[in-house]
């Protein structure tokens, strides 16, 4: 059962299954540094206190992102 | 196919040289490895961008010129940085010819990701007579993390020569310059095709990126024997960097280290400069006989770009603490773990840095927001820069609060100076936030842009390039004080200086020398707007010279109140001497609100200068005095009338 990137914790895993778009172009931007459908994602670490923006690592790199950001991209959660 | 002789020694100025690549992906690095010292910085035409432009030999001898364009991560580009790299990639900005052959920068423990750019640098290379090449940098590290390339297949495949490099170690330089030799040589294959305008402004849907990264892993499939493992480095460092509670405490302590190193390292290089123009002054002062001339070079050329130039030292600091936190990779994070804080008054977690850099002065601050890429969110950052308490305003503080404050104890632990010093520092910051909100919710309305941001694996930081940057500071710096201050002491030092009192004029305690000048007519007229802040006219004077740098106002009130600087004095005396005259002069009222209009008020003409420079118009410095100006008057207007109220 897919869920948005930005829900989920540290530690937790999925496999990218869509990229959804706003009025911003917000898609290219994600798709482009490296958050593309069938990619690989990790949570890595969570900001202090609010435990928002996060860090992942995808196809290699560590992006660091707002979850309102990650919430355009649904996962199919792994473990 | 013919083949153009090149003569050695003969720039190729026509034919041009452009870097491309990713963010981080060691660029800037490859750059200074092909350039050296032999660099150039300016900007291009209308935008806030720099334009970096070097110049390279080549085996043959040949000059090259190369320009280092901003990193993108795609053509289709979103900020300013990347539209530059764009439009100088198409040709598209006037007065800058298409690059012949672009080096398409690849970070070898990023392919999975830099390798989409250099598809898109594929298609344009197809479709026009550009040359791509491939540099691979950072071999070395890729190597040492398991990968295993087959660099020649990398090649067949893309259609272009794969050079492996590593920049920091200078190593590739060679083979890449050839073969950019090698390309400027073949004459186009294809008649010159005039870029398709719709190829350009087509911006690519998520299903044509998404077929354009199945194609890079298409090829790595094919050529990527072993894949990357994790930095493991990087992944220890972050465990404690990125920790919610251990990776905050880090930050602070950071910062503390910094601001000590500011206040203390600085002190010995600043008080040698202080030494080094006060001798000079001394030396002049001996050697020119009385007159204009003397007059002018001590009192205004020396005492005005002098009292800036003392700052270098802690500018150099600060920036270098910058450079070798931007070059580790560690500001990324701190950026991160500042982002949802500066979130709350609409301020993008990069503004973190240059705020901070605003506390040893604005200039670099404002000029470090070129990190910011959204133009909302930097010119938010930049207006509200100079709010932070630089360390010009320390003079005017520690001499007031000197003056007035008594040395006392609160709770036989805190020192009542050091308090008021304190609210002064936390008052700024939170002027600051504040002014952010509400410019965010006025004339910089909309959202922030997106944090999006890569976070580099760490590295040692390279001296070479840190001492590249600070050199390119310093120059501005320097260049800027040169200019902007210089021109301003000058005419400043005229109108204090003339017209002297005539022959009948009384010269007395009360009516100094500088009251029959310009700037003191010119303090007699504003003194009634300023009188309701509680200042005279002689506060009015001496906020005249004032106006183009802080530090000068220590000055000034000494020369308002006659104090004379005999040769015999040090400059600690002549201030003690000045602070015992202000306590007898003013009431604590006009203290106390001379020093809140000194956290609010915008007398610092590089601010402004270095405003215009970075948002090209006019507009903002402008807006930037208006708001700081009339925030400075509330402020001062309440102090002084809540001081009076309360018969302090």
């Amino acid at each position: 059962m897919p869920q948005s990137l930005g829900q989920l914790r540290k530690g937790q895993s999925g496999q990218i299954v869509s990229v959804q778009t706003d009025e911003a172009g917000i898609a290219q931007r994600l798709m482009e540094i490296g958050l593309l459908i069938g990619s690989h994602v990790q949570v890595l670490h969570e900001a202090p206190m609010s435990g928002d923006p996060i860090v992942v690592r995808v196809r290699g790199a560590l992006i660091a992102l707002r979850r309102n950001e990650a919430s355009h991209i649904l996962v199919s959660p792994i473990g | 196919m013919s083949h153009q002789k090149l003569i050695p020694d003969s720039p190729l100025m026509s034919e041009g040289i452009a870097l491309v690549g990713n963010p981080n992906c060691g660029k800037t690095s490859l750059f200074n490895a092909l350039t050296g010292s032999r660099q150039k910085v300016g900007n291009y035409p209308g935008v806030t961008v720099e334009r970096k432009e070097g110049f390279a030999v080549a085996p043959s001898g040949a000059r090259l010129s190369i320009l280092d364009l901003p990193g993108t991560y795609s053509l289709d580009a979103a900020t300013p940085d990347e539209m530059v790299t764009r439009d100088v990639i198409f040709g598209m900005v006037p007065g800058e010819k298409a690059p012949r052959v672009l080096i398409a920068v690849v970070d070898a423990t990023n392919l999975e990701r830099n390798l989409g750019l250099v598809l898109e640098l594929r298609d344009v290379a197809v479709n026009t007579d550009t040359e791509v090449i491939l540099a691979l940098n950072m071999m070395d590290l890729a190597r040492n993390r398991g990968v295993e390339l087959d660099l020649e297949s990398l090649a067949t495949e893309l259609g272009f020569s794969v050079i492996s490099t590593v920049a920091v170690r200078g190593e590739g330089m060679e083979a890449l310059l050839q073969e950019v030799e090698r390309l400027l040589q073949k004459q186009p294959e294809k008649t010159k095709r005039s870029l398709n305008r719709d190829f350009l402004s087509k911006k690519p849907s998520p299903q044509e990126i998404q077929e354009r990264f199945d194609e890079v892993d298409r090829i790595l499939k094919l050529t990527l024997s072993q894949t990357l493992k994790p930095s493991v480095w990087t992944d220890r460092i972050d465990q404690f960097v990125l920790h919610p509670f251990w990776g905050f405490l880090f930050l602070i302590l950071m910062l503390t280290v910094m601001f000590q190193s500011i206040f203390t390292w600085a002190q010995f290089p600043m008080d040698w400069l202080k030494q080094g123009v006060g001798e000079t002054s001394a030396w002049i002062g001996g050697h020119l006989a009385d007159g204009p001339l003397k007059s002018l070079i001590i009192d205004g050329i020396l005492a005005g770009v002098g009292s800036v130039i003392v700052f270098l030292p802690q500018i150099l600091i600060l920036f270098l603490f910058i450079l070798l936190l931007e070059d580790s990779g560690y500001m990324a994070r701190a950026a991160f773990l500042m982002d949802r804080i500066m979130g709350k008054v609409g301020l993008h977690g990069r503004a973190f840095i240059p705020l901070l850099s605003s506390f040893a002065c604005a200039v670099p601050g404002i000029m470090a927001t070129r990190t910011i890429a959204s133009r909302r969110d930097r010119l938010t950052t930049i207006l509200i820069a100079p709010l932070m308490t630089c360390s010009a305003r320390l003079p005017v503080y520690t001499l007031l609060i000197s003056a007035f404050i008594p040395q006392r104890q609160i709770f036989g632990v805190w020192s009542l100076q050091g308090l008021l010093m304190l609210a002064l520092y936390l008052g700024a910051v939170a002027s600051g936030l504040i002014a952010a909100f509400l410019i965010r919710k006025s004339v910089m309305q909309g959202p922030r842009s997106p944090l999006l941001m890569e976070l580099p694996t760490y590295k040692v930081p390279s001296l070479k390039s840190v001492a590249l940057g600070l050199l390119e500071r310093a120059k501005i710096f320097l260049r800027r004080a040169g200019t902007v201050i210089l021109s301003l002491s000058v005419i400043l030092w005229f109108l204090a200086t003339y017209p002297k009192p005539g022959p009948m004029d009384p010269v007395d305690a009360t009516r100094p020398a500088i009251l029959y000048s310009y700037a003191g007519k010119i303090g007699k007229t504003i003194e009634p707007l300023l009188k309701p802040l509680g200042f005279d006219w002689r506060i009015s004077v001496a906020l005249i010279p004032g106006f183009a740098a802080r530090e000068v106002m220590v000055g000034a009130l000494a020369t308002v109140y006659s104090i004379e600087n005999q040769e015999s004095n040090t400059t600690e005396d002549s201030h003690e001497a000045l602070a015992q005259k202000l306590s007898h002069h003013w009431g604590l009222p006009t203290a106390l609100s001379l020093l809140v209009w000194y956290v609010f008020a915008c007398q610092c003409l590089s601010t402004l200068a270095v405003t215009r420079r970075e948002t090209n118009s006019w507009r903002w410095p402008a807006f930037m005095l208006g708001y700081m100006t009339v925030l400075a008057y509330l402020a001062s207007f309440i102090t002084y009338r809540i001081a009076l109220g309360w018969g302090i």
